[in-house]
């Protein structure tokens, strides 16, 4: 139940990109319409739900003061490699990315051309980098962050998902000059993060 | 050359700026500017990540390898970022408690990847770090007008401050919590773009 609890709390309460910002230059360039929304929405599920597990072993086993003490090595077992961190975890991010590039164009090639472009673009999305920082400062295990990896990325595309569909719709709409395009997107994002303001009623 | 020089630096501030006018950036732009303290902090950040960022890679650009420049340039920047981490955990630790995750995210920030990639990789040096500065400036420029706005109405106060009391103090202000949340760094963004539109009305997008 605890594993339900985190999950629907960071696919909604804590939605990355309504209440952080994250992932929002991707999150508003590529929100024009539904289809692609959709192939950006499951790439970011994919990483997310990939890199941050393998970014919480990595903090566990190699950066955090005491994490190598599996060398046996006495020296080791008090290093304190924290500053580290932000470089190892985008390089994996890359690194996870470029491995799952490879991976879907051998295995799942229908799956590698509906994601395209989006792939290669996912490593510069905060949402990524910033769902495994989360997930070092709260000190989530690895089955939770396995968890908040997925909950997040979900949480993220059904954002995503939503925007695109209510884009779609306002192109029938007579929109100030100055604000069309940019100014009034960032607008329905600020009503929808109200909206999505009403999860954070929910006691779980 | 001396005006071309101040063009590079100004520019970017509301002609081309990197939020309202290329979407960039804007990750971590909005989740700290409940209040200008915190703003600033951020602010200076960026554009010290941005202009060293923006020199380095423009002054090792013609020994990078074209097809692994990015990985090269993420590097720069990233160990950038870790100096300002450690800096602000070592002499501001509550700024950067209160930062959190947002330092980390300057990596990811667009300006710095699209500057390095868009200005330094073709420019030299000198040029470049005022490139840097200039769209550090341009994106500082709008934290701080949300940062202001979103501080004084949310809590009646400018860096820390207190300039309208509020009815809880027994002044006559009533706090506008909605500035404090999230949606009214959206709103305010999407008016400031609105406004600089309108202003130079050839950033306007067809419909």
């Amino acid at each position: 139940m605890e594993y339900v609890n985190l999950f629907i709390k960071s696919a909604f309460i804590e939605n990355l990109a309504l209440s952080f910002f994250l992932g929002m230059c991707t999150f508003l360039a590529v929100s024009k319409d539904v289809k692609t929304a959709w192939g950006l929405g499951w790439a970011v599920i994919i990483i997310q739900g990939i890199t941050i597990p393998v970014n919480n072993l990595i903090l566990n086993y190699l950066l955090k003061p005491g994490a190598l003490a599996w060398t046996g090595s006495e020296e080791l077992s008090h290093t304190d490699l924290m500053f580290l961190g932000l470089i190892s975890y985008i390089g994996v991010i890359a690194a996870m990315v470029q491995i799952l590039e490879m991976a879907l164009d051998r295995f799942v090639p229908a799956l590698y051309n509906a994601l395209g472009i989006f792939l290669p673009l996912i490593t510069v999305n905060c949402a990524i980098l910033g769902g495994s920082l989360f997930m070092v400062e709260r000190n989530y295990d690895f089955p939770q962050s396995v968890v908040f990896g997925f909950g997040s990325g979900f949480g993220w595309a059904v954002a995503i998902l939503a925007l695109a569909g209510i884009r779609e719709k306002m192109k029938y709409s007579d929109v100030p000059a100055g604000l069309r395009g940019l100014g009034i997107t960032f607008i329905t994002v600020g009503l929808m993060a109200m909206a999505f303001m009403a999860f954070s009623g929910i006691q779980l | 050359m001396a005006d071309k020089s101040k063009d590079i630096l100004l520019e970017p501030l509301l002609k081309k700026n990197p939020i309202a006018g290329l979407v960039l950036g804007i990750c971590s732009a909005l989740a700290v500017t409940t209040n200008l303290q915190t703003t600033l902090t951020m602010c200076v950040a960026v554009i010290f990540v941005t202009a060293c960022s923006n020199a380095s890679v423009s002054f090792i650009r013609n020994f990078i390898p074209t097809n692994i420049r990015i990985i090269v340039q993420m590097t720069i920047i990233a160990s950038l970022v870790i100096i300002v981490d450690q800096f602000l955990k070592a002499y501001a630790y509550d700024k950067s408690k209160e930062l959190s995750v947002f330092v980390g995210l300057i990596i990811t920030n667009c300006i710095v990847m699209g500057r390095a990639e868009g200005f330094a990789m073709s420019n030299r040096v000198w040029p470049s770090f005022l490139d840097g500065v200039g769209n550090g400036l341009g994106y500082s420029a709008v934290l701080l007008f949300v940062g202001f706005f979103r501080e004084l109405f949310g809590n009646g106060s400018l860096f820390g401050y207190t300039l309208l009391t509020k009815t809880t103090d027994g002044g006559w202000y009533t706090a506008n919590g909605l500035m404090l949340l999230p949606p009214s760094a959206f709103f305010l963004i999407g008016l400031f773009i609105w406004a600089v539109r309108s202003w130079d009305s050839s950033q306007v997008e067809e419909s």
